[in-house]
């Protein structure tokens, strides 16, 4: 019952903070504030409650530290199925952290329709919470299509319209049609995986641990397979399919990007490390050179696009795409230390992403332009934000004490062992994260201020936030042991499935 | 022939139906008094609603060769009964500036109701072309009731010519088929349409579907709707999209997946359907993307929805195939009275014209929050999103279509696939409408103690059963089994 109030608490929220608009504007900011901090701690006390050393994805021994089930649609064989373990506790506690820091943070940028704006920040978090708990295929789409549509209203009512670039309205759509009609690729590989499973053992069933057992054609495995990829190559975003990012994230509100960026994309590596790859480890195994090749791509493009920018927003956005790409590859590494990265830079990067945005709003709110030609010279104009702006870009570029390096150095050095060339062309991306972090540092801090009159500095609510979150990376980068404990089982379970299928499939022993 | 107890019993909700509208005439006659003569329809379509559990009681009758009363056609019975009553109930308040004699419309409404329901029953030719034209020929009037709009005028010519020219290829088509079985019952032909499909058959049967296609706006045959929708009160516009459409669609499927089945197995037919469900997927959507006014859109929208319950129709056989058709429709139907009925709650009959502009709907949410909330959910569920029922209708379509595993299967999956990604566009282009920066003037403006008369009401529960179906479809999975247990017997 416990993880029906970790999705029920922000739809709760959402909707009391919508309502209580009438009473004044602080009320539903409070609101909103109060339920996601109940989330986190709630989050947290489950975190320290159990233990996850025993969980495990692995097939038919899957373990939950918490389990819920009750029927839903039992005409399809659908149920209410959440399970909690080791790595949707990270991504909930991840969510629930980055929810708060969305509150907060909006919290002078956002003056209209103040009770609207939360009830849709609110909701996306609720949705997200139900796609890392989903066990039953139906509901992990169900949610998975609920958040794009507060997320839609986030971009289209309170964002903003660059100049230049689309309009915030056609830039939510953008959004919208990408993930909608992605997903309906999901949909489809999810019904396909659900009939063949029927035609076999004769029993309608969407939940997870049936559908493990599903034996498939090669063929048929590979089209299913690529219904899922697809869908979640979009969120993620994997290169050609990543057009919807740098406008969405252009015009979004800060609120929204730090969702987008901090838990939005990570829905997408927790798809597949969930469902795509134990659901179908054979053509899993296939795809995975060329799933490694495109975050390759995407490393190495992200990065480079990045650099281009003039706005400071956009260029975030990109780095994006880069960071994501060394997710991509340590997923199909199928190494167990490269999985074990995957985690921490998820983290790492929701985290230090999440501080550019939150900065890149910051800088928005007081100088009302994202360009970087408007900018230059903060050093001489402002007493905080300078070297707070230079820490982030430090945890960017993958500086060693930080989180992202801890991630990123992982996943090379599982890489390592599995394939050279890639491991190569991926720490390419270190470097370029080194040149495109340091222009915009060197745009925006350094150089000659635009004119001499001060900028009025961080205030002590600004401060508060940047300060956890710079802990947080602090933390992730010098001792990330209990991250790597929480997950180790579940990605454990991930690598048994796919070395399985690997075995088999080159018709060896399976080893143990 | 005897008429038993039973049998009578079996056929109250048409008795009940068409009694009401003679009380309604009469009533009219005696005095034209809005509120009483609304009343007389209202209690005589309610009662008639209440009956059909009654008529469920006596099990499947044959009633004369015309009528079979059993479970699917009890169920759309209900269900056209539902919508037929939900367009009433907008009527009232919509038609209250109306300058000329009001009560008319009832009579109308009642008449085409009566139509719809000897369609759900019909298990003959005879039955079929009767109802299809009380239905038709009622619509005529309703589509051009508010006369003082050119609009309307233009859209009850269209509709009367065009429907009465696909009526007579329906007609053509029939005779085609009687001259060479016979007979004109379903159940004879039946069976022998598979066996025997001589080229006369074939064209007697393609002409019957073109005049079915007619009337439910399936592509190539779609010409009119938009305009139809656009120029027709939008109550008589919600009346159109659901009970008319659930009646036609009823009656068709009753002949194509329980009785001649065997036509669906002859390919020239097979391929030709297959081919109209594409095309109206594909037109139905594209053609919504450039519009402004918002009942056009919902026009070409309804295009869309239907060739999406065809692909249900040829791919999901008599079994699957009528539960999920009986869900879609109950589903399409309160989606539509929900939308439509933002839009009667908007508009006056009086004025020159329905608030149909998308700049009507512009920063309503700021006006009427709930309103708008309610216009959001019928748009999502349109659109077939999650959480609505839409999505809930178009799980059913692609299910069927997963488990068919053809060429056809695979293709009408693709173009549902690529027809709801453009689909979105356009119903998110009205939505958000909804909740922009609201303009300095507005022409219309629902009454702000909308949600306390009956036609708010109504809108009120269509939108939360949307939201209801959507989020525990169950309870409707469910019901659709009635409808679903006659199709097997």
């Amino acid at each position: 019952m416990i993880l029906t109030w970790l999705i029920l608490i922000p739809f709760i929220g959402g909707l009391l903070s919508w309502q209580t608009e009438r009473i004044g504007s602080r009320a539903p900011r409070w609101i909103a504030l109060l339920s996601m901090l109940g989330l986190f701690g709630l989050a947290l006390k489950l975190w320290l409650q159990h233990d996850y050393s025993l969980t495990g994805v692995g097939s038919g021994q899957s373990k939950w530290v918490e389990e819920f089930q009750v029927d839903w649609i039992p005409h399809f064989g659908i149920s209410f199925h959440l399970g909690l373990d080791g790595l949707s506790m990270l991504m909930i506690l991840l969510s629930a952290f980055l929810g708060v820091m969305a509150v907060i943070c909006s919290w002078t940028e956002v003056t209209k329709k103040v009770g609207f704006f939360h009830l849709n920040l609110l909701w996306i978090l609720g949705a997200v919470v139900g796609v890392f708990l989903a066990l039953d295929l139906f509901l992990f789409f169900f949610f998975w299509e609920m958040m794009l549509i507060p997320m839609y209203f986030l971009v289209a009512l309170w964002g903003h319209s660059a100049p230049g670039g689309l309009g915030r309205v056609q830039a939510a759509t953008k959004f919208f049609i990408y993930t909608q009609s992605s997903g309906l690729l999901m949909l489809l590989a999810i019904v396909g995986l659900v009939i063949v499973n029927y035609s076999a053992s004769g029993v309608i069933s969407f939940d997870y641990a049936v559908l493990l057992e599903t034996k498939l054609a090669p063929g048929m495995e590979w089209v299913l397979m690529l219904g899922f990829f697809i869908a979640f190559a979009v969120k993620f975003p994997i290169v050609p399919f990543h057009g919807w990012l740098p406008d969405t994230h252009t015009q979004a509100p800060t609120a929204g990007s730090v969702d987008l960026a901090g838990i939005l994309l990570k829905t997408a590596a927790y798809g597949m490390m969930r469902f795509a790859i134990p659901l179908f480890p054979n053509a899993s195994v296939e795809l995975a050179p060329i799933a490694m090749w495109l975050g390759v791509v995407g490393i190495i493009y992200g990065a480079l696009v990045a650099y281009a920018q003039t706005d400071i927003k956009r260029l975030i956005a990109y780095t994006s795409i880069s960071h994501m790409g060394f997710v991509l590859i340590g997923i199909y590494s199928f190494n167990a230390i490269a999985l074990q990265g995957v985690v921490v830079q998820m983290i790492a990067h929701g985290i230090s992403a999440a501080g550019l945005f939150i900065m890149s709003g910051q800088l928005y709110e007081r100088l009302h332009t994202r360009e970087m030609s408007q900018m230059g010279g903060f050093y001489a104009r402002m007493r905080v934000l300078p070297p707070v702006a230079m820490f982030f870009a430090a945890a960017s570029l993958g500086l060693p004490g930080l989180g992202n390096f801890v991630g990123e150095f992982l996943i090379l050095l599982g890489t390592f062992k599995v394939s050279l060339p890639i491991t190569l062309f991926a720490t390419s991306g270190l470097v370029l994260g080194a040149a495109y972090s340091l222009i915009m540092v060197q745009r925006t801090l350094h150089g000659a201020p635009q004119d001499a009159t001060p900028i009025r500095d961080l205030g002590w609510r600004e401060l508060g936030m940047m300060l956890t979150l710079m802990a947080i990376l602090v933390w992730l980068g010098l001792y990330p042991q209990p991250i790597l404990d929480t997950s180790a089982a579940v990605m454990a379970g991930v690598q048994q499935a796919v070395a399985q299928a690997a075995h088999l499939s080159a018709g060896l022993p399976i080893a143990h | 022939m005897t008429f038993t107890v039973q049998q009578f019993q079996a056929l109250l909700p048409l008795v009940i139906t068409c009694a009401t509208s003679v009380l309604v005439m009469l009533s009219i006659a005696w005095r034209r008094h809005h509120a009483f003569n609304t009343l007389v329809c209202m209690l005589g379509l309610n009662a008639a609603l209440v009956s059909v559990y009654f008529a469920a009681q006596v099990g499947p009758q044959a009633v004369t060769p015309l009528f079979i009363v059993d479970g699917y056609s009890l169920f759309f019975t209900g269900l056209i009964l539902a919508a037929g009553l939900a367009s009433v109930t907008l009527i009232n308040t919509y038609i209250d500036s109306f300058k000329y004699n009001r009560e008319e419309m009832y009579l109308l409404m009642t008449i085409a109701t009566a139509g719809g329901i000897v369609m759900a029953s019909a298990h003959h030719f005879a039955s079929l072309f009767i109802g299809l034209e009380l239905l038709s020929v009622s619509l005529f009037g309703l589509v051009g009731y508010s006369f003082h709009r050119p609009r309307a005028l233009e859209a009850a010519i269209k509709y009367l010519v065009l429907s009465a020219t696909a009526s007579a290829v329906l007609l053509f088509g029939i005779a085609l088929i009687y001259s060479q079985f016979g007979s004109l019952a379903f159940s004879e032909i039946g069976p022998q349409l598979h066996e025997d499909a001589r080229p006369i058959v074939l064209i007697g049967l393609a002409m019957l579907l073109i005049g079915l296609a007619f009337k439910l706006s399936l592509a190539p045959f779609h010409l009119w709707t938009p305009d139809v929708y656009e120029g027709a009160p939008a109550p008589v516009g919600a009346f159109l999209a659901t009970a008319a459409k659930v009646a036609v669609f009823a009656v068709t499927v009753r002949f194509l997946l329980l009785e001649a089945i065997g036509a669906l197995q002859i390919p020239a037919i097979f391929h030709t359907l297959a081919a109209i469900a594409i095309a109206s997927i594909l037109v139905g959507n594209l053609l919504a993307l450039r519009q402004n006014n918002i009942k056009r859109i919902l026009g070409y929208s309804s295009i869309a929805h239907f060739g999406y319950l065809l692909v249900l129709l040829l791919t999901g056989g008599p079994v699957f195939g009528v539960e999920g058709f009986a869900a879609y429709l109950t589903i399409y139907v309160v989606t539509s009275l929900s939308s439509f009925g933002v839009v009667t709650l908007m508009s006056k009959c009086g004025q020159d014209r329905d608030a149909d502009q998308l700049h009507d709907l512009r920063g309503l949410f700021w006006r009427r929050p709930y309103l708008a909330t309610l216009m959001t959910v019928s748009l999502l569920s349109l659109g077939g999103i999650p959480l609505t029922a839409g999505f809930i209708g178009k799980f059913y379509v692609i299910v069927a279509a997963m488990t068919f595993q053809s060429s056809w299967g695979w293709a009408m999956l693709a173009a549902i696939v690529a027809g709801s990604a453009v689909g979105i566009y356009f119903y998110l282009r009205v939505m958000v409408n909804l909740y922009l920066a609201k303009p300095g003037m507005h022409k219309f403006e629902a009454q702000l103690g909308w949600g306390q008369h009956t036609s708010g009401l109504m809108v009120l529960c269509a939108s939360a059963l949307v939201v209801y179906i959507g989020v525990y479809p169950e309870t409707l999975m469910q019901l659709v089994q009635i409808a679903k247990a006659a199709g097997v017997q």
